[in-house]
């Protein structure tokens, strides 16, 4: 490290309050480090040492520091500040993205001062203890509280530091890999050295193409094929045959059934036959598009980023969050965003560390992080982050997951898109460097134990900005016409983008004129690396000019990288020499299939025995708390969920904004009525236990959500991510034929088809030579279209005297409730809709919130109809709920917990505005519905059985326990 | 003829369509231009009777909200900006906006007072709904002691000043207090969360001394509609049409002398 640089350290005035150093002393006495004289945390830029003095101060004062609140310390280059072990300094590593430095730089000339060519600026943070500190305890425990150090690195202010070194290119010339003469075995060992996670099986179908051809591959054509050929890109797993064993309670073989392509048989069977005309584009693109008016689409894509999440929650989150934004900006000829979603699954909160598994995060951290990548990338965006949940399960402790999804409004003309030869391959938006390097390759394996130190080149640091600023240019140059197709750099980079648009017809490019963040790149490097912001276009020669100078306006990078063609091969060549020559055909069509076994458990046939409640009112308030209950309004106020200001039925509502709401309404067009719904459903812990009736029940939730708030179900498209563990081995691989079995039949049941869906498999984690499997996952999401925003409801109360009506049947049913787990119960039979009359109740629930016959609206999910109705009391502004649960649509003999917290799907709990009953109730003729109470005047929630009270609760009382924060 | 509207553009504004589709509801017509396209032809801006800088997080924000911004504004469209001021037009700055017109100096204009934005006291963006008491340097866009209920959503909201409170009063005798936050009863308070950030004086907006140099950080733009409330108009944050009627009163001016 040379010391040629100035420090410049930026703390809060002495007077002021540092809530992050007042964070940072907590964060280090939870580790046994405490610091009760306190902490100062600084943002920190290194500046080249050739600059002035005088410049610094000027950088300092006109730039850098604030003028009323912050005070800068100042250490000139090669120097050492006094007490220096006091300070601890925290950076990132060589060729991590640093948006802030760039910022910095672009901002020095506004004042005028050019840096001196080869240098640039670095920035980082300063934790400096006011009091004394051993230095060595400080850098080892400072280190991993406030660093993450697959990126970063730590070191205290003792030492001289400078700034990295610029890394000098290396020249690459083609190299190729000699494999036509090897034994499975070392194509296996190859495989594996170069990280390509190829099977022995692909390798031989590589060698097999190579001996033909006569020749060696490069090392490219090694690389392009495992990105196009990895899980991630292929889904080889769910597209492939698969011979499937269903087992009895006595662990025999049952049943036997057979798949030759599962997804094309479940999932997508269902699309085709429901296949309604108002799906524009299903399962071909970036992401699904369905019809909002007859000129305007609605695309939808969620996505997964776990094992990057896993490293680094934060830039995983973040670029989870910005890559699903890119697959709407790269549908069609582009979709403008306008709303996003995201769902997490982590491990148990407060939980003891010395039980993390050795290499983890603590889940409470991995939390922390994952929302602050969401919040940090989506508001900088501009786009509103609308619905999700978090899931806490212990199965997430050492693998999470992070769920992120995108809307975009499309007009109708603009939903096909094909690349003609000869038109020009265009890249703009972020620069190519080595970050995120085999992204595609590394989420198909299993995590282990040393992941967080090798795969540091797999974790992807976000620039929003840039980002946005490709938004920016993208929508204007989609209303000129000038694209034939586009598409978003996610896993696979280049590889993948120019690959698939060029399937058909062919693709050259020349490798050296990607730009590139720093030098040294191979030829290889730039082909597939992740780096992020990245949107590659087709576009004839003559709009060159236009888009070039539409660019130059918006400050983004264009640059041409080839030529589409019509020789159906994809070539590279580097400074003119080809790197790679294949044929289009098997690149996309040359991987093997081979057939996977896949076996289930029978799942628990037998009736909940339900543990008794001897204090209802106190176990409510249990319910309440639990993490799968507990109001996540910490999280949505974190995100501007209102921003481009159509955000119509809130995440959380009511006059005091704690309501817990069911579907989120967004309206895309300020101008029209229209809108759409937006719901999720998840349930793992049922999974666990049975996996067809915990999908069906997903797939409910999620329609319950939108129909709740006033969404059509007759409009309503559904979409799919499955993350399960590592599916060669036949059990993880049995739960997931049920899943997509249950999706199979619930979509045609509902009439609501699948448009766009992900997997994400092998979410493993290797521990001691053991290997641990997340719950079987499956998050549907559900978009429905909404006619008039007018006509939604939300789910607080709204008014003294109207009618509370419980819609629905319920069961005893009760394995994998919230409350089978709060008391420890037996497993037993998990509840599952009945597809006969469940699509009813949702049209006849519709039909009446159409017509005005609903004031609001909630439906029963984790917790039951206690949990629900307690949320719209606790989102209610001076009103409350007395419910008689004796009332309640179910089976005879059905027990006071069942009534309470039983979670049968399809149902909703529902205010009807007084005198309307009747009228509510013609919707529903002979499908399950009861009145069961009424809305009072005063913060109370009142819950009998017949005469006899079971529970009274004040609002605040509920809203302690639901964890409400304000 | 409508009064025009020149709306600011550059990298990371990302709350452009609903303060233009706000403007136009309040009458006015909206062109768009980015800086890069201002900075070479800054007299565009005597084409506009309101000049505004919508929200958003521009250059990220990196340094500060606002601050590149900021020095941008100072230094290429300031001198155009005050002559536009002077032939009176308006300019008009939400949340990053607003901080933009702070660190460019355009506000609040009340000498030996100096304010910055910095994070909010709870360190967290804040997305929530806030109550906004019109003070009377304002009565001539709204009625003075009316309350503007408008979501926030900012981190670096938090007004601070150099000389604390004793600046407060300058700010006050000044009439350079626009907007305060306050709670359901209409008193101001600096409290989280009727006031999200811990802004000194419970100050939520600044107005010069002309009245038609205004800055905000909540954004009434996202409560045009009843649908918009909290509670979708039942009461408790008033009727859906105090935000149509901000941006009306904003043009007012311009409305009734193109009318006349």
């Amino acid at each position: 490290m040379s010391a040629n640089a100035w420090r410049v350290e930026l703390e809060l005035e002495s007077s002021r309050f540092d809530p992050l150093g007042a964070a940072a002393v907590q964060s280090l006495a939870a580790r046994g480090l405490p610091l009760s004289d306190g902490i100062r945390v600084g943002r920190g830029f290194l500046l080249p040492g050739s600059l002035e003095r005088t410049e610094v101060d000027r950088i300092v004062d006109s730039l850098l520091a604030d003028p009323v609140n912050e005070t800068a310390r100042i250490v000139a280059p090669g120097e050492v500040e006094e007490d220096g072990q006091k300070s601890l300094l925290i950076r990132r590593m060589a060729g991590v993205s640093d948006p802030e430095a760039h910022t910095t730089e672009r901002a020095l000339k506004l004042l005028d001062i050019d840096l001196p060519a080869g240098t640039h600026v670095e920035t980082y943070r300063s934790y400096r203890s006011l009091g004394d500190v051993a230095g060595e305890q400080f850098l080892q425990i400072g280190a991993r509280a406030f660093g993450n150090l697959t990126i970063e690195e730590a070191f205290l202010g003792n030492q001289p530091v400078g700034l990295h070194p610029e890394p000098s290119s290396r020249p690459s010339k083609r190299r190729d890999i000699p494999l036509r003469s090897l034994g499975i075995k070392e194509l296996s060992a190859i495989s594996s050295e170069m990280s390509l996670a190829l099977t022995g099986e692909e390798m031989l179908a590589i060698q097999e193409f190579f001996v033909a051809e006569g020749r060696e591959p490069s090392d490219v054509e090694l690389e392009t094929l495992a990105q196009t050929w990895s899980e991630h890109c292929k889904h080889k797993t769910l597209t492939g045959p698969v011979s499937f064993e269903q087992l009895d309670g006595e662990g025999q073989r049952k049943e036997h059934r057979h798949y030759d392509n599962l997804l094309k048989e479940t999932v997508f069977y269902a699309t085709q036959k429901l296949s309604p005309e108002w799906c524009w584009s299903v399962f071909k693109d970036n992401a699904g598009v369905i019809a909002m008016t007859d000129d305007i689409g609605i695309a939808i894509k969620v996505e997964t980023h776990n094992h990057p999440s896993a490293l680094d929650p934060y830039g995983g989150s973040g670029t989870g969050i910005g890559g699903v934004i890119r697959d709407i900006l790269g549908t069609g000829l582009g979709a403008r965003p306008f709303a996003s979603t995201d769902v997490f699954c982590v491990g148990e909160e407060n939980m003891n560390r010395e039980n993390l598994p050795p290499g983890t995060m603590h889940p409470d951290r991995i939390l922390e992080g994952v929302v602050a990548g969401v919040r940090d990338y989506g508001n900088r965006m501009g786009i509103p982050t609308v619905a999700g949940t978090v899931i806490r399960h212990p199965g997430y402790v050492a693998n999470p997951l992070v769920f992120a999804g995108s809307l975009g409004e499309i007009p109708r003309k603009y939903v096909d898109k094909a690349a003609r030869p000869g038109d020009l391959i265009v890249a703009f938006g972020g620069r190519t460097g080595r970050d995120g390097i085999h992204g595609a390759t590394f989420s198909s394996e299993a995590l282990h134990e040393d992941s967080e130190s090798i795969d540091a080149a797999a974790v992807q640091i976000g620039d929003p900005i840039t980002e946005k600023k490709v938004l920016d240019v993208l929508m204007v140059a989609r209303d000129r016409d000038i694209f034939t197709a586009v598409t978003d750099c996610g896993a696979g980079g280049f590889s993948s983008a120019v690959g698939e648009m060029g399937e058909d017809i062919g693709a050259e490019v020349d490798l050296e004129n990607a730009p590139l963040k720093y030098a040294g790149l191979s030829y290889w490097e730039i082909w597939i690396s992740e780096a992020q912001e990245r949107m590659v276009a087709a576009i004839p020669p003559k709009r060159l000019d236009e888009l070039q100078h539409l660019c130059d306006t918006a400050d983004v990078e264009l640059t041409v990288l080839g030529t589409f063609a019509d020789h159906e091969r994809l070539i590279l060549r580097w400074h003119g020499e080809v790197v790679c020559d294949m044929p289009m055909s098997f690149l996309h069509g040359g991987v093997p299939q081979p057939i996977r076994q896949a076996i289930a458990p029978q799942a628990p046939q037998n009736d909940t025995e339900w543990s008794s409640v001897d204090d209802h009112g106190k176990f409510l308030q249990e319910i309440l708390s639990h993490p799968s209950v507990a109001s996540k309004e910490w999280v949505v106020r974190q995100y501007d969920h209102e921003v481009q200001g159509g955000t119509v039925l809130k995440p959380y509502q009511g006059a005091n904004g704690h309501g817990a709401g069911d579907g989120t309404v967004v309206k895309p067009r300020l101008d029209l009525p229209q809108g759409v719904a937006l719901g999720c459903g998840i349930y793992p812990r049922m999974a666990e236990l049975d996996p067809y009736a915990a999908t069906a029940n997903a797939i409910d939730e999620a329609l319950r959500n939108t129909v709740a708030a006033g969404g059509n179900p007759h409009r309503t498209a559904i979409l799919d991510n499955f993350c399960w563990g590592d599916c060669r081995k036949p059990d993880r691989f049995g739960s997931m034929v049920l899943a997509a079995e249950a999706c199979r039949d619930a979509a045609i049941a509902y009439g609501t088809p699948f448009v766009s869906g992900k997997d994400s498999l092998n979410n493993e984690y290797r521990v001691d030579g053991v290997e641990k499997a997340i719950p079987p996952t499956l998050l549907c999401t559900a978009m429905a279209i909404v006619e008039d925003c007018g006509r939604t409801v939300g789910t607080p109360l709204q008014a003294a005297n109207n009618h509370l009506v419980v819609v629905g049947y319920t069961t005893p049913d009760g394995g994998g409730s919230v409350a089978a787990d709060l008391l420890g119960m037996e497993d037993s039979v998990v509840p599952k809709p009945n597809f006969e009359t469940a699509p009813s109740v949702f049209a006849a629930l519709h039909a009446a919130i159409v017509e005005g016959s609903v004031a609001a609206c909630h439906d029963l999910s984790e917790g039951g109809l206690a949990a629900a109705a307690a949320e719209m009391v606790i989102g209610a502004d001076g009103l409350g709920a007395s419910i008689d649960i004796s009332r309640i649509p179910g089976d005879s003999e059905l027990p006071a917990q069942a009534r309470l917290y039983a979670e049968t799907p399809t149902r909703f709990l529902v205010e009807v505005p007084a005198g309307r009953l009747e009228q509510f109730g013609q919707h529903f003729r002979t499908l399950p519905w009861a009145a069961v109470g009424e809305v009072q005047i005063g913060e109370q929630l009142e819950l009998r059985d017949g005469t006899a009270t079971l529970a009274q609760l004040e609002s605040t009382t509920l809203s302690t326990a639901n964890r409400v924060q304000a | 003829m409508k009064p025009r509207v020149l709306q600011l553009f550059t990298s990371g504004i990302n709350c452009d369509r609903e303060l233009r589709y706000a403007f136009e509801l309040a009458g006015a017509t909206v062109r768009e231009m980015h800086i890069r396209e201002l900075m070479e032809s800054p007299e565009a801006i005597r084409d506009c009777e309101m000049f505004a800088i919508p929200g958003g997080f521009t250059y990220g924000d990196d340094l500060g909200a606002g601050r590149v911004l900021g020095l941008e504004v100072k230094r290429f469209l300031a001198n155009e900006l005050d002559e536009h001021h002077d032939r009176g037009g308006s300019i008009f700055g939400v949340c990053n906006g607003f901080q933009a017109l702070v660190k460019s100096d355009l506000l609040p204009r009340v000498e030996g007072v100096e304010v910055s934005l910095t994070w909010n006291f709870s360190h967290r963006f804040e997305c929530r709904w806030s109550r906004l008491l019109v003070e009377k340097a304002l009565g001539h866009v709204l009625p003075a002691g009316s309350i503007l209920p408008a979501p926030s959503a900012h981190a670096e909201g938090q007004i601070v000043l150099a000389a604390g409170e004793e600046d407060v009063a300058r700010l006050e005798a000044a009439n350079a207090i626009a907007l305060r936050y306050c709670d359901q009863q209409g008193q101001p308070t600096s409290e989280w969360p009727a006031c999200p950030s811990g802004s000194i004086g419970a100050i939520a907006g600044m107005v010069s001394p002309s009245g038609r140099i205004l800055g905000l950080m909540p954004h009434p733009e996202r409560n045009l509609s009843p649908l918009h409330l909290p509670d979708r108009g039942a009461g408790a944050w008033g009727t859906g049409k105090e935000g149509v009627a901000f941006f009306r009163g904003l043009m007012a001016p311009y409305l009734a002398e193109i009318h006349s």
